[in-house]
């Protein structure tokens, strides 16, 4: 059987940078500190009013042909995994088909999922690959939340920043894709939605209110429930990182690096404190570019390549909106 | 190797007619009677108020379970194909994980495709099964692309109707899902578009005209370049189906029945006459439901089991919005 | 390919114009009963009589049938 592995990976950030400094200035009982220490981002990337997901991807795309010298006619299947594509109809993979300059006779669809995204992307990738579909998968991640944003969610404003990346998968490369382990609870879809704008609630609701917090409640934008989410992770993170090990017959102690979906960094220490990983083998990159959703894990990768510190047996692990969840281990050469 | 198979297809129609006499009513006698003669549909079954392609893929889902007997416990993966998803975020696959009560152990996403969604629905299931990350598949299959269209739009609304799907995709089954021939054209994009909505234009751009035929043009409804998307059907269907035949080792003789995406009868004509193949061996069910776009080809399997027509080698071709395609052939037992 | 044949085909589209009418300097967009649904049975024609896909967005530039004719034969 055919194995599936990451060749490369590359991310692009736009171009706007949102300091704390300048989320003080709208929200002036908040300091620079408080943020800073809270969450964990000292500043986030926001992409242009007229900037799209698809633009992201684009050019997160084209920066991974570019440093690597992949020649586009080799790439055989696009994903896209987004929540925020450019039309309801078409894909917006198909667009991408065409922008990159790519084959006509190749497979091209979004995907729908936020931080447990790329996960869920590798192992379609890796089925692609395994059952003869496809031999180089350009896998694609791209979000654009601060546009779901309400101007006054400081909390939400402070965590989100705005990025895509772009992984080869194929037949070869410096990291195996691995077993598996993967979940799902509609349950807790109400606790991060954006409510209207599509099929369920058509029209913009203008319903926006206040809670006791002050932070803007609105079907028309982003909501989260952050303690629920938070109690979400708590119970399902350290259960899933426990299913994959198993599933790869490995325990925690052959895990040379841990990477989470970068959520918050409250929430990852706590979740590394849990779970009783020493923090020389617990990936974290957030302050310079925030909470990332989908692409948060391949920047890491990207990053943790950089520092030399991908070696051995690397646990990815997503979670979030769905709720969704995954987890996968790499065996880097 | 593991091997995938087709389980069981089911599907469901909301339980709203509209007929062409009911059309008639709305627009002149005429045009609708030179339409119908070429499209070869006489009623589409429309969503409900407020009813939403999801409600319609729960109702499918539980159709197939029902007929099947499969056990909901069984299945180990959900993936929705639909271009109308209840929300922006989360993805529509995790509410129906919650409302079909299935594990939470299993993995759910939604794509986002048309016409060609169901083949590729397949091929993702395929490789799922083969990487060993599933073994019983539940692809369903969801649209009401009515709700994009223009209240006067006379000619799609003769064309399109809703409809959902089920089908159980499995390490068994009756039909062996052989190699697939994939393709994309994102440069036809435009021809097949809701404009606004959605990430590229947020906003409703109210900038209704009428072409010189007298049919609404809004970015803010489904246009759709009939002469265009025919000539792309022209250009790619024939090619499609060599493709798929020769990655099968397969001739066209072989095929005993072709089931293709059902867009409009003068268009299945059309392509039957230019591939030669005699009526006996190609599917067309289209006159009691409309074409419901990613939904066709797998309503179009259930009709043609009915009537015992689904033996031996089955082509199945889907194409469309994106521009997107894809062919794969089934082995019936 | 013969432009009294070919005026004759197209012709032939159309169920309620007579086919008298149409010669190689009728502006046939202008024709009654002309609509989007012409379009898809003269493309098909097309494909059927002469063997070739035509580009819509070139075919829509011609006027006359004439102009169509001599578009049509440009693609074989």
């Amino acid at each position: 059987m055919k194995k599936a592995y990451i060749k490369h990976v590359a991310y692009c950030l736009p171009e706007q940078v949102v300091t704390n400094e300048a989320i003080v200035q709208d929200f002036p009982e908040w300091s620079v500190e408080k943020i800073t220490e809270k969450v964990g981002v000292k500043q986030r990337h926001v992409a242009a009013a007229d900037e799209t997901a698809t633009d992201l991807a684009e050019r997160a795309a084209n920066k991974l042909i570019e440093e690597n010298g992949i020649d586009r006619a080799s790439i055989d299947f696009v994903i896209l995994c987004t929540q925020s594509p450019d039309y309801f109809l078409p894909t917006s993979a198909c667009l991408l088909q065409e922008r990159l300059g790519l084959r006509e006779d190749i497979g091209a669809f979004d995907f729908n999922l936020g931080c447990s995204g790329f996960v869920y992307g590798l192992a379609i990738a890796k089925g692609l690959i395994t059952s003869g579909v496809a031999e180089n998968v350009l896998l694609l991640t791209s979000e654009t939340y601060n546009k779901y944003l309400h101007p006054k969610d400081k909390g939400n404003r402070t965590i989100f920043g705005d990025a895509a990346s772009a992984a080869l998968i194929s037949i070869d490369g410096f990291a195996e894709v691995c077993d598996f382990a993967l979940g799902t609870n509609g349950k807790g879809a109400k606790n991060l939605i954006v409510k209207s704008g599509a099929s369920r609630l058509r029209e913009k609701q203008n319903d926006v209110s206040f809670d006791k917090n002050g932070n803007p409640v609105s079907s028309d934008h982003l909501y989260m429930n952050g303690a629920q989410i938070y109690v979400f992770t708590q119970r399902n993170v350290p259960k899933v990182v426990n299913e994959v090990l198993e599933k790869n017959g490995l325990g925690k102690e052959d895990i040379d690096l841990f990477v989470l979906h970068q959520a918050n960094q409250y929430m990852l220490d706590f979740l590394r404190k849990k779970m009783g990983i020493p923090e020389e083998r617990f990936f974290m990159f957030m302050e310079n570019v925030g909470n990332t959703v989908s692409s948060s894990i391949p920047i890491c990768l990207v990053e943790a390549h950089k520092e030399n510190r991908l070696k051995g047996n690397v646990l990815l692990c997503g979670f979030g909106v769905g709720y969704s969840w995954g987890a996968v281990v790499l065996k880097i050469n | 190797m593991k091997k995938a198979y087709i389980k069981h297809v089911a599907y469901y129609l909301p339980e709203r007619i509209v007929t062409n006499e009911d059309i008639v009513k709305l627009f002149s006698e005429k045009a609708v009677e030179k339409i119908s003669e070429n499209v070869g549909i006489q009623q589409r079954h429309l969503t409900a108020p407020g009813e939403t392609a999801s409600d319609l893929a729960v109702k499918a889902a539980n159709n197939l379970f029902e007929e099947s007997g499969i056990d909901r416990e069984s299945i180990d993966f959900v993936v929705l194909c639909t271009q109308c998803a209840d929300y922006f975020m989360p993805s529509t696959a995790c509410v129906l994980q919650n409302r079909l009560g299935l594990r939470k152990d299993i993995g759910a996403f939604d794509i986002d495709l048309g016409c060609s969604g169901y083949v590729y629905g397949l091929a993702i299931a395929k490789g799922l099964i083969m990487g060993g990350l599933a073994t019983n598949v539940l692809l369903l299959t969801a649209d009401n692309v009515t709700r994009y269209l223009h209240p006067q739009d006379k000619g799609n609304h003769m064309l399109f109707g809703d409809a959902a799907t089920a089908t159980v995709i499995s390490t068994e089954g009756s039909a062996e899902i052989m190699d697939f021939v994939l393709g994309t054209d994102g440069s036809g994009a435009n021809n097949l578009i809701v404009k606004s909505g959605a990430s590229r234009m947020p906003e409703r751009q109210d900038d209704l005209t009428f072409d010189k035929n007298g049919s609404p043009v809004s970015s803010d409804h489904m246009y759709m370049n009939g002469a265009q998307i025919f000539v792309f059907t022209q250009r790619i269907v024939p090619k499609l189906v060599k493709d798929v035949l020769a990655k099968n080792n397969l001739n066209q003789e072989d095929i005993n029945l072709f089931v293709f995406h059902q867009a409009n009868r003068f268009m299945l004509d059309f392509l039957r006459k230019k591939l030669g193949v005699p009526e006996d061996r190609f599917c067309i069910y289209l006159e009691n439901v409309g074409n419901t776009a990613s939904n066709t080809i797998p309503i179009s399997l259930v009709e043609a089991k009915k009537e015992n027509r689904v033996n031996g080698k089955v082509m199945l071709c889907g194409f469309g919005v994106g521009y997107s395609w894809a062919g794969v052939v089934l082995n019936v037992e | 390919m013969e432009l009294n044949d070919f005026i004759s085909k197209f012709a032939n589209l159309f169920e309620e114009t007579d086919p008298a009418t149409i010669t190689a300097d009728t502006v046939y967009s202008q024709l009654e009963e002309w609509d989007s649904v012409m379009v898809l049975l003269l493309v098909s024609m097309v494909d059927e009589e002469y063997g070739v896909i035509v580009d819509v967005e070139e075919m829509s530039e011609t006027e006359t049938v004439n102009d169509l004719f001599e578009y049509v034969k440009s693609l074989r």
